[in-house]
């Protein structure tokens, strides 16, 4: 994604953004044809998508591996000390009881001291590892939020135009939020499930094999069941993911632009519109929920089913004596809380699959590669004098209208160019391109014959300051949004930098001077007020060289003068670039250039400003348009061809694996057991026959899966 | 950039223990719903509980009688309860993905209507991120609630009274003795709660102000490119998300406090069983066997008691979301229709300010004052005045974006805050000095308040604006403007604006600084395609430069937020000494062009 790449114009239907099962949006086709969209998933790129969204969750947390352990170790030994109660309690009633009979009291004293003991060291213990992993999980989610920042900072003005600030909010904001959530109930969950199925499995296998043998026979439907969710509930939860990406961009959206939409009685169709975006992602969230909805009763059932039947089966064997009545009852009591956590388990399923969608957006951007990346090695520029060349520049934006088709323009140090044009003739264009916020796809741009690729992003910045033609005043104080230009500037500097552009004197008039609020996007202020407090900013950054696009515009003209004024004196040792479309501004100039369709049209030197102006702009405003359809199609991401379905086969796989364990310890067991179990070896054949069928079931699985793949 | 903890002062959150119940209206429509889940639940958890007395039979029965033909009815029964518990559970999950979510989205679509309605002066201070925070987390925290705690809170109470009532009637004194060990636990609960709330609604403010930050250096991303400030702005965040996580650090801890107390209390109370419970059996009071059932039955109790700790903790999220989202809801929308607002069709576009003035809220000092103007039907007037001077404020006026708080405005002589509101703001077409576009097809954009106009009215606004070039663009009319309108270059974006403050000729139009980033050949023909339209129309325009004013039949001279003076140009430019310092340069442009 190194180049802007055009691609044919998708038809209006599908880019209207909500999409999904039978979400057709009413309205299709009002938010208009862009040239890519960027959250499209394509379905065979899914498989890649988890892989990489799994890896980067393993990196989370590699460098808390050793934390993680500990943590699982103090789970561990929580469960331990909370199953000591119940057999605690046991013990009190077997041996304590009987001895208080015969007027001995130590034993009781000593069961109940054991069990606050262990009471005590359960709540401490598990303190301890909430706290443990609480802190892990809060800082990898910090992580993730510094880093999911940084890169977006870094992504170019080309990835930001089509993302728009509604995705970042929401990557940085929801998406991350539904990691929390994993990371806050999941973990715990999953853990303590894993080892109560564990221990309670173990258990179970001590207790009687063929009843044990029975339980087991669930594990298939409950693979197979799980497998199903995944792969409905992974969709379902993309899904979900981009509704509510569309949604928060449609809240900032009418936020940022509430003045229009007052004015113009638009709260009704934005109205239905918001309707639309909060019914698809309420509706992606209901897929979501009903899947959760069949599989949890789904898991119940099935741990039901095998209740009544071990129940049967257990009554025949206790009534052909193979197993004394305790063993069943035990068996049963504990069947309930070997099915329990599997509901749990389910949960943690859930909200792991939330995660990983999120995961899988919040990588994709992580992904993507800054379309202007700053140089490996950086070729330093000290004191830069200020020579700007563009050599044989041509460029076009994503939608691939060619803007400028071959530019050159060559600016001396210290000369002041004046760049005028019709609008629209890519003067604009040109600043972005000095101040690197795109590369041209053709010819070069320098400075002090230095490839602005080759510059390092801070050596970029000191040498050159555009101020763009929409200016934006950050919330805050005055005094912090002139800082910006130089955060290390000291207070006396800044009103230096205001009083020089004729702004001191407003804001003095302010309630509190230098240090009155903003507001949001400078509302507090007029738009001339904004664009001098913008100027001032480019002021006190002192680049050598400043571009200014039309940062005049909205001033009065006593103002502007003042402005001038300031600039001539400012200008005299540095190079600059204004645009314009003032004649009163040009004449500073020591050189007017007109751009017309991206090419310069003619230039003269001080003076002769007026009538080139004139001539220039007889021609019309338009550019050349020219979608470049011949270019289409290319997809965006390139996946590197996996073998599809990897994970099913893995997962088939392990389950197969893990059932010839399961029976190997089984054999071993009986084996152990030997003699001891009575009537024992005719179910011993019919357990590890079934074992043996269920393990060739699932080496066909896998084979099917992988042939279908 | 915002880096204080952003409340907006005056919107203190009352009535605390009162804010779940505010939900009420919203809950309502569900209540048959929550009806049947609380049901399904409460069954659910019947029908599981059958099991073990299942298990007795089979034991007491068939096993004890060798009795191998009943062993297959008593497993059917299982069975059949098994299936009638998962059953209920799939009921009251399938109708929860009904019911919880429509709720949230009900709830959503309420707040934005609402946001939508506010007027400017609200959202000038209200923190976007705030907002979008309070529309997605806090609803999706209710949400949770409604769906699942509030149903277990009612579930887990219930078993709650239920075994506790079987406890007292199995033994009273022990009964009432391990209830009366749960009060400490209530107690502590109560503490938890009101740490809990503090903590939780800092961390959701906190959420909210990083929502901001992001939003900001989203938006403000090319000046931030601009200046090669990504390592402050990445500071800021990395300070706030630090923050951020301290505070959630915070709340982890109490809540693993708080877990670990609800984890050790039932089995101290089962130590204390115990103890309590020999003695009665050793003298024979009890039989062992009750104190066995006794135990048994006070592991039941152990599930609601642990799950009262996470419960509560979604009540408490759940309440301070419930909080932040009135905080919105409440403010109440100050620019509304009056009781019986007066229709109007089509004005004449007669327009009187009437000694208006005008104070920011908040503001110590008005921005405008003793305003009186009239501007005939068919009229134009232009507005010039400094930089500051009020202009867009006097503008704003108009279609009452912002309220006179002195005089009054009239339209064909009526209040314009008697005239129904929708209808008032239908005559007025706007063009603002920042063009505020949205990332729509051009058309969108362009029919932004008139969604029914026909191909003809656009080819005309687009002809007024001297907007052609969307002709050009990749898709025509069709192509998505950027967020902001930023794909297009400020001149495009600003003819687009001004098309659609001419489309549909509304009688009144107020263009302020309509043509500032035009160049000066396609701003001649603009005036030219816009003077014809103005000729019909009243309009008021805010003018920098001469070539604008001549638009105007007639100035308006603003200064120091009053009329100075009115008057055609040349006269003004002849008599009024301000007048030709504001305007002179360009003056001498505009004659000779
Ligand atoms: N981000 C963008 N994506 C796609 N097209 C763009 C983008 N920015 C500008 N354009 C198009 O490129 C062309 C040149 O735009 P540019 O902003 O450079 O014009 P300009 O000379 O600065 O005009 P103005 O005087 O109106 O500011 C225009 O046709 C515009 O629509
Ligand atoms: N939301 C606000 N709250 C308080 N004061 C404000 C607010 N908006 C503007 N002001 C102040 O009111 C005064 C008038 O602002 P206004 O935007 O009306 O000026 P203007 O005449 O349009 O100026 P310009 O020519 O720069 O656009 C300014 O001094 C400004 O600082
Ligand atoms: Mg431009
Ligand atoms: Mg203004």
């Amino acid at each position: 994604m190194t180049t802007p790449r055009p691609s044919a114009p998708a038809p209006a239907g599908t880019s209207a953004g909500p999409s999904g099962p039978g979400g057709t949006p009413v309205t299709a086709g009002w938010r208009g044809v862009a040239a890519e969209q960027l959250d499209d998933v394509p379905g065979r790129v899914g498989l890649l998508l988890r892989a990489r969204s799994r890896a980067l969750l393993r990196q989370l947390l590699r460098p808390y591996r050793r934390q993680l352990w500990l943590a699982v170790v103090l789970v561990l030994a929580q469960n331990v000390t909370s199953l000591a109660g119940p057999l605690l309690v046991g013990v009190g009633i077997d041996r304590a009881v009987p001895a208080l009979v015969r007027h001995d009291a130590v034993p009781l004293l000593l069961v109940v001291a054991a069990m606050a003991v262990s009471a005590l060291l359960d709540g401490v213990l598990r303190q301890q590892f909430l706290v443990r992993v609480g802190t892990i999980g809060q800082d990898v989610l910090l992580e993730l939020r510094r880093r999911m920042f940084a890169h977006f900072q870094r992504l170019s003005l080309a990835f930001h135009e089509t993302y728009t600030s509604g995705r970042v909010i929401s990557r940085l904001t929801s998406d991350l939020d539904s990691l929390h959530e994993l990371l806050e109930a999941g973990l715990d969950g999953l853990i303590t499930a894993l080892l109560s199925v564990v221990t309670i499995g173990a258990i179970l296998l001590w207790l009687d094999l063929p009843l044990a043998a029975v339980t087991l026979l669930s594990l298939p439907p409950l693979l197979w069941l799980s497998r199903w969710f995944r792969r409905e509930s992974t969709s379902a939860y993309r899904w979900t993911r981009e509704a509510v990406a569309l949604v928060i961009v449609q809240l900032v959206e009418t936020l940022g632009g509430l003045r229009a939409v007052q004015a113009f009685r638009r709260e009704q169709r934005n109205d239905e519109l918001f309707a639309e975006l909060n019914t698809n992602y309420r509706r992606a969230n209901e897929r979501a929920w009903r899947l959760i909805a069949l599989f949890v009763p789904a898991v119940k059932l099935l741990g039901n089913l095998t209740t009544a039947v071990v129940l049967v089966y257990g009554a025949y064997r206790v009534m052909d004596g193979a197993i004394p009545l305790g063993v069943l009852a035990a068996f049963l009591l504990y069947l309930r809380r070997f099915f329990e956590p599997l509901q749990d388990l389910s949960m943690f399923y859930n909200s792991y699959q939330s995660a990983t969608a999120a995961l899988e957006k919040l990588s994709g951007v992580l992904q993507e590669v800054p379309a202007v990346p700053e140089p490996v090695t950086a070729t330093p520029l000290r004191e830069p004098c200020g020579a700007v060349q563009l050599s044989n520049v041509s460029f076009c934006y994503r939608d691939g209208t060619v803007v400028l088709p071959g530019l050159d323009l060559t600016v001396p140090a210290g000369q002041t160019l004046a760049l005028v044009g019709a609008t629209g003739a890519g003067k604009s264009t040109v600043a972005r391109l000095l101040a690197r916020f795109y590369d041209p796809q053709h010819g070069s741009v320098r400075i002090d014959g230095v490839d602005l690729r080759e510059l390092s992003d801070a050596d970029l910045r000191r040498a050159v300051v555009v101020v763009t033609q929409e200016n934006f005043l950050f919330a805050g104080t005055i005094a912090d949004n002139i800082g910006f230009g130089r955060p290390d500037a000291p207070r006396a500097a800044i009103e230096r930098a205001a009083r020089a552009i004729g702004a001191d004197e407003f804001i003095r008039a302010l309630p509190d001077g230098y240090d009155t609020d903003v507001r949001r996007r400078g509302a507090r202020l007029s738009a001339g007020q904004r664009q001098l407090v913008a100027f001032a900013r480019a002021f006190l950054a002192d680049p050598a060289v400043l571009i200014l696009d039309e940062a005049t515009s909205s001033l009065d003209v006593p103002s502007e003068r003042l402005v001038q004024r300031a600039l001539r004196t400012v200008l005299a040792s540095r190079t600059a670039v204004i645009i314009a479309h003032r004649l009163s501004t040009v004449e500073i100039a020591d050189r007017v250039l007109v751009l017309e369709d991206g090419r310069r049209y003619c230039s003269a030197g001080p003076g002769g400003s007026r009538s080139c102006t004139r001539h220039g702009g007889t021609h019309s405003d338009r550019p050349v348009r020219r979608p470049a359809g011949s270019l289409a199609g290319v997809p965006r991401r390139h996946p590197t061809p996996e073998p599809l379905q990897v994970n099913a086969v893995r997962v088939v796989l392990i389950g197969t694996v893990a059932w010839f364990l399961a029976f190997g310890v089984l054999v071993a067991l009986l084996l152990v057991r030997g003699p001891a179990a009575e009537a024992g070896h005719r179910s011993w054949l019919w357990t590890s026959l079934a074992g043996w069928t269920l393990g060739l079931l699932g080496i066909f699985m896998a084979a099917r899966a992988r042939h279908r793949g | 950039m915002n880096s204080a903890d952003s409340s907006p002062a005056g919107l203190a959150p009352a009535h605390r223990a009162l804010s779940l119940w505010r939900l009420r209206p919203f809950v309502q429509p569900y209540l048959g719903h929550l009806t049947l889940m609380t049901t399904a639940a409460l069954l659910a958890t019947l029908a599981g509980a059958v099991l073990p007395l299942v298990t007795r039979q089979v034991i007491d029965g068939p096993i004890r009688h060798h009795d191998r033909g009943a062993v297959i009815p008593l497993g059917l029964l299982a069975l059949g309860f098994g299936l009638v518990e998962a059953v209920l559970v799939f009921l009251r999950r399938w109708t929860m993905s009904a019911s919880a979510l429509r709720l949230e989205s009900d709830l959503r679509q309420a707040l934005y209507r609402h946001l939508q309605r506010m007027p400017i002066s609200f959202h000038d201070h209200w923190q976007s991120g705030q907002v979008v925070a309070r529309t997605i987390s806090d609803l999706s925290q209710i949400r949770r609630f409604i769906g699942f705690g509030l149903i277990f809170m009612v579930v887990n109470s219930a078993t709650f009274v239920i075994v506790g009532t079987m406890l007292i009637i199995t033994d009273p004194p022990l009964g009432l003795l391990v209830l009366a060990c749960s009060a400490p636990l209530a107690w502590i609960m109560y503490r938890f709660e009101t740490g809990y709330r503090s903590r939780s609604r800092r961390v959701q403010e906190k959420q909210g102000d990083l929502a901001t930050l992001v939003e900001e250096s989203s938006g403000g991303m090319r000046t931030i490119k601009a200046f090669g400030r990504r390592d402050l702005v990445q500071d800021r965040f990395h300070d706030q998300a630090t923050r951020l996580r301290d505070l959630e650090l915070g709340k982890v801890r109490l809540l693993a406090m708080i877990w670990a107390i609800v984890e050790s209390q039932p089995q101290l109370l089962l130590a204390a069983i115990m103890l309590a419970g020999s003695y009665p059996v050793v003298h024979g009071t009890i039989t062992l066997g009750t104190l066995v059932a006794f135990v048994a039955l006070f592991l039941l109790l152990v599930w609601p008691i642990e799950s009262m700790g996470w419960l509560l903790a979604t009540a408490q999220e759940a309440s301070t979301a419930t909080d932040r989202v009135f905080e919105v809801l409440d403010a109440e929308p100050a620019i509304v229709d009056r009781p019986h607002p007066m229709p109007l069709v089509r004005s004449t576009g007669l327009l009187r300010f009437h000694n208006v003035g005008f104070t920011y809220p908040g503001a110590a000092r008005p921005v405008l004052h003793g305003i009186n103007l009239t501007i005939e039907p068919g009229e134009t007037l232009a507005l010039v005045g400094s930089t500051g001077a009020g202009k867009t404020s006097l503008a704003m006026l108009v279609p009452r974006l912002y309220d006179v708080t002195s005089g009054r405005i009239t339209l064909d002589r009526h209040d314009i805050r008697d005239i129904r509101l929708t209808d008032l703001r239908r005559q007025v077409g706007m063009a603002f000095e920042e063009p505020t576009l949205f990332s729509a097809s051009v058309r969108e954009n362009l029919t932004f308040g008139l969604a029914g106009a026909t191909d003809d009215q656009v080819a005309e606004a687009l002809e007024v604006a001297q907007a052609g070039f969307v002709h050009e663009l990749p898709w025509g009319l069709a192509t998505r403007v950027g967020e902001q309108g930023l794909t297009l270059s400020g001149g495009q974006r600003q003819r687009l604006a001004l098309a659609r403050a001419v489309l549909g000729r509304p009688p009144l139009v107020v263009l302020d600084d309509p043509l500032s980033a035009l160049d000066v050949h396609t701003e001649a023909r603009v005036e030219r395609a816009l003077r014809a339209v103005l000729a019909g129309t009243t309009g008021l325009v805010v003018a920098h430069r001469a070539s604008t004013v001549l638009l105007a039949d007639r100035v308006a001279l603003l200064v120091d937020g009053t009329i100075a003076a009115v008057g055609s140009h040349h006269d003004l430019l002849a008599g009024d000494p301000v007048y030709r310092n504001l305007l002179s340069a360009e003056a001498e442009l505009g004659a000779a062009s």
